[in-house]
């Protein structure tokens, strides 16, 4: 066998090393399950887990009652607690058992019903209940707040109109909740979570696999052939773009079919949207790989950058609106921040164009500059 | 793409020019030289051998002409191309297998093949053709739907070489393609190469085999970065030409006899090699009287006999120069070795062990009908021998044969799937825990800690085996002493240059003052001038006492053992001390075989016996 001229430059040639990388890869892929785990079942189980866990109604609060003057209308009010789904009272002898229950956790909140509370009732002054709240939770406790101050003022407009006179009510407010009339909490936490199991698959399936070819001394033999560092980074972007795709698919699908999360958006948008995010995120699964070259260590790394800012920075769990302003800032460095936001929107108010526009260009610079990084770090070259 | 105004003379026959080649590791304190001021020429069309032991640089100076690595300083002219500036051009001109192929193992024989070709650029009707070619080469023709993760080390290495061979380069870098391999298939690999060599092709072949060096048409040898010398293996071992002698001496006595040789001026080193003592004199020294070796002792023969010198002395002598002209000795031996006539407990007592308590020669291991299963994988097949106290006994055979299974059953680590094993009269299915008290055991990992000091090594080990308190520091404080670790004792044990990892891992090893000694491949690809005051070691316990048990695939450390086992595929496929094996393949033709050939007949031997 004597030595060839090597032929690197034509388009042809081109094309064949790609074809060739994409092949192996793709053998590879089906060949070893744990990608396909990544992208189909872990979805999965993070968004059962999460689904079903994770909710931010309040339902079935423990409500203690001490009344220290029982009548007909202590009776009628604390019945009517009883009929809704968001307590379960509990009559107590005394303030002070109330309070027990309260530090030991019993109770999330305490309602005080005075001696006078009947006589009062009558009162153009009003007939005032004591509510006491375990403020160390404090979504329940504004959610208790709200619960309660709403069920008074049903059960008084109730007794005002069992009885046929009009109660003194200058005002009342009428709520009415946009995009999430039933309040579900489910229904902004599901979108919310998809971006954050997508910002984990995409970081994960290719921070492994460049990893992976640096620890079993694959990438060495890579790098001595013609093959340029487009191809070589095209190779490993195009497989686990289709498979990312196919978890996004999974997800979208389980939150409308089982969660019953309405979809008011248009798919076609939702699909360019996923698209630039999951460039971001498997970008920054490339320069993750490229950059610590060890499987455990890129691992490690993905779930330390990606997920967990994701988790508590991009506005899925906490309003970003709410946070201080240098934590604010920061969250623009967050891709799922972008992608929440879409997701958010095309689920509960449809294509609201001020919304998705910037941030689909935010994710497209993200994606960007996450490849472009990857690109300029990966050299021909071991060190 | 070469232009041929880029082609100057001098790359019409030198394939590789490098002067002043110096690159670096790590930085700060932990900072490493891997080269400097290398200089080297390589010329086209030759085989050249690059050798040295780990860390010498053999990896660090191919990756640089394959264009992976740049040089901090120094000019580097690969193919008339400057690769310190241009490497990508190249590509596709050099090809490099690197220490694991480059294969993957999840893809069939075919399957990385048209991933290569596709790499390449192979046209596809030219692939047929090149395919049939490359498995005529190498063999693998039966096995092109195979996944390579299941094909034995020596397939592996086949299939990587055609894989770098899908565009046949005009450099050809194979990076210490033969370590873990079975003879046979190393036989085989050489042949290819020399194949290809006359196809016209330049290859450099790394290794850390002296055996190998020998074959080369030229030979660089590296050590500690630099060039120590360069030139026709020939040429290199003429200096040290009638300065190889022989001395056939009693078994009983032949370690003593080497150890005494040592301390004789003018004897630049001594080894044991079978049933021989074989001694490697200064420039300009008559060999001694062989009563200075065992005096006293009768039926000595008269003279030392004159031996073939061996690239290895080249290497020896090369290296004690060195030593002499720096004024240091940083490996060198303990001078205590030399001291003469040690017998039984005074020896015990140098190597500081207790007295063996009565030097009975029964069997301390029996294996019988030893077999572990692995799914449908035969790791070890029905295997039987016995070790006796004081003796170094070897197991020999290529990555993936059974020796670790083996091993691993012995240390009470892997119960056997059926079989019988006793160390030290004790069952290893019934009462382990209690055998693994009285053996030491040293992988080829050597398995420290590395962000502890020396010390602390030290400690936790004698902890983990149990000593405490007074006695515990009195044996580390032995350990530093006998091991000339004491300077060093508080040095973290990353940072120590590799045959002080060596000594330091030994030393833990035998803090709970062990019967037994399990060795894992101790030296492989350490510089032999280390190998040999490891050897120097392990004879001293022998004497004394300890049973030392060692695998390995490095066929020369196979002749330091009293006997040796082989193992094939899962088979014992002989036993017997060095010489006895050796003699059973000493024909008319073949007067002097190395354990080498004698392996390689061996394995030719079972395959036609036993035919995949």
């Amino acid at each position: 066998m004597s030595p060839v001229p090597p032929k690197t430059r034509s388009s042809g040639s081109r094309r064949m090393r790609l074809r060739g990388l994409l092949r192996k890869e793709a053998l590879q892929i089906l060949r070893d399950p744990s990608s396909i785990a990544i992208a189909f079942v872990m979805p999965l189980i993070l968004l059962l887990l999460f689904g079903y866990g994770i909710s931010l109604d309040a339902k079935r609060i423990p409500v203690d009652f001490v009344v220290e003057n029982p009548t007909a209308e202590t009776a009628s009010f604390e019945a009517s607690f009883g009929n809704s789904p968001y307590f379960i009272p509990h009559r107590v002898p005394d303030r002070q058992t109330a309070e027990d229950d309260l530090v030991a956790g019993r109770a999330s909140a305490v309602i005080v019903l005075r001696s006078d509370f009947s006589r009062r009732l009558h009162d153009p002054r009003g007939a005032p209940i004591q509510l006491l709240v375990n403020g160390t939770d404090a979504n329940t406790a504004r959610l208790a707040t709200g619960y309660v101050d709403g069920a008074w003022q049903a059960w008084l407009t109730q007794l005002a109109r069992d009885r046929g006179v009009d109660l003194v009510a200058p005002v009342t407010i009428e709520q009415r909740i946009w995009f999430n009339a039933a309040v579900r909490s489910r229904n902004f936490l599901v979108p919310g979570l998809i971006a954050i199991i997508m910002t984990l698959i995409g970081a994960l399936l290719t921070a492994l696999v460049i990893a992976r070819e640096w620890e079993r001394g694959t990438m060495e033999a890579l790098l001595v052939t013609p093959v340029s560092t487009t191809e070589l980074l095209l190779g490993k972007l195009i497989p686990y773009f289709v498979l990312g795709m196919g978890g996004m698919i999974l997800s979208v699908a389980m939150a409308i079919l089982l969660f019953d999360v309405p979809f008011r958006g248009s798919f076609p948008v939702l699909t360019i949207a996923s698209a630039l995010f999951l460039l971001a995120a498997l970008g920054m699964g490339l320069l993750i790989s490229t950059i610590s070259k060890n499987q455990f260590v890129a691992g490690q790394i993905a779930i330390i950058v990606t997920f967990l800012p994701a988790f508590i920075l991009s506005g899925f769990l906490f309003d970003i609106q709410s946070m201080p302003p240098i934590v604010q800032w920061i969250t623009h460095v967050i891709a799922a921040r972008y992608f929440v936001a879409i997701l958010q929107t095309s689920f509960l108010a449809g294509n609201v164009w001020s919304i998705i526009l910037p941030n689909a260009v935010a994710l497209a610079v993200m994606a960007s500059f996450f490849l472009g990084l990857t690109k300029h770090k990966t050299l021909k070259r071991l060190e | 793409m070469s232009s041929a105004a880029e082609v100057v003379s001098a790359s019409e026959t030198l394939a590789v020019e490098a002067t002043g080649i110096r690159k670096s590791f790590g930085a700060g304190e932990t900072r490493v030289l891997a080269l400097h001021e290398f200089d080297t020429t390589i010329r086209r069309g030759r085989i050249t051998g690059l050798v040295g032991p780990d860390g010498a640089g053999k990896t660090t100076f191919l990756r640089m002409i394959a264009g992976l690595l740049l040089p901090e300083a120094g000019e580097l002219s690969v193919l008339g191309v400057d690769a310190t500036r241009d490497p990508e051009r190249l590509r596709g001109r050099v090809g490099y297998m690197p220490q694991r192929f480059g294969l993957y193992e999840d893809l069939t024989v075919a399957e990385n093949l048209d991933l290569y070709a596709d790499l390449h650029g192979l046209p596809i009707d030219e692939r047929e053709a090149r395919y049939a070619e490359l498995m005529e080469f190498t063999g693998l023709d039966a096995f092109r739907s195979r996944l390579a993760g299941r094909l034995s080390g020596g397939m592996k290495q086949k299939l990587g070489l055609a894989c770098t061979l899908v565009h046949p380069p005009e450099l050809l870098l194979l990076d210490e393609p033969s370590v873990g391999v079975d003879p046979v298939s190393r036989r085989e690999l050489w042949q290819i190469v020399v194949r290809l060599s006359g196809g016209g092709m330049t290859v450099v072949w790394s290794t850390a085999y002296q055996d190998e060096a020998e074959r080369c048409s030229e030979v660089i040898v590296l050590y500690e970065g630099q060039r120590l010398a360069e030139g026709r293996p020939a040429d290199l071992i003429d200096p040290v030409r009638g300065r190889a002698f022989g001395l056939p001496v009693s078994p009983a006595d032949r370690r003593r006899a080497a150890r005494r040789a040592k301390s004789i001026p003018g004897i630049l080193d001594a080894v044991v090699q079978g049933r021989t003592v074989r001694i490697l004199l200064a420039e300009g020294v008559s060999p001694p009287d062989p009563s200075e070796l065992l005096p006293g002792a009768d039926d000595l023969p008269e003279h030392f006999t004159p031996a073939l010198p061996r690239f290895e002395d080249a290497f020896v002598a090369l290296l004690r120069e060195r030593e002499e002209s720096d004024g240091s000795a940083r490996e060198s031996i303990d001078p205590e070795h030399g001291e003469p006539s040690k017998e039984g407990d005074e020896a015990r007592a140098e190597a500081g062990m207790a007295p063996a308590g009565g030097t009975t020669r029964s069997d301390v291991i029996e294996i019988r009908h030893l077999t572990r299963v692995f799914g449908d994988f035969r790791a070890v097949d029905d295997v039987t021998f016995s070790v006796a106290r004081g003796e170094i006994f070897g197991l020999l055979g290529p990555n993936g044969a059974g020796k670790s299974t083996t091993f691993r059953m012995l240390c009470g680590l892997l119960p056997p799937t059926s079989g019988e094993a006793r160390v030290l009269g004790i069952d290893l299915r019934r009462s382990a825990p209690r055998a693994r008290a009285r053996i030491g055991y040293m992988s080829q990992k050597f398995s420290l800690y590395g962000v502890l000091n020396v010390r602390q090594n030290l400690r936790f080990f004698g902890g983990a085996y149990g000593l405490m308190g007074a006695h515990r520091e009195a044996r580390i404080d032995w350990a530093l002493d006998a091991f000339e670790l004491r300077e060093l004792a508080g040095r973290t044990s990353e940072d120590l240059p590799l045959g002080y990892k060596q000594r330091l891992a030994l030393a833990a090893a035998l803090l709970h003052e062990p019967e037994i000694l399990f060795l894992d491949e101790p030296t492989s690809g350490v510089a032999p001038l280390t190998r040999r005051e490891f050897w120097d070691r392990i004879n001293a316990l022998a004497e004394s006492g300890v049973t030392v048990l060692v695998t390995t695939h490095f066929l020369d450390e196979a002749e330091y053992c009293d006997r040796v086992g082989i193992i094939y595929r899962g088979h014992l496929i002989a036993l017997g001390s060095p010489d006895e094996l050796k003699d059973r393949y000493r024909r008319p033709g073949e007067p002097d075989p190395t354990l080498d050939d004698t392996f390689v007949a061996l394995i030719e031997a079972h395959q036609r016996e036993h035919p995949e």
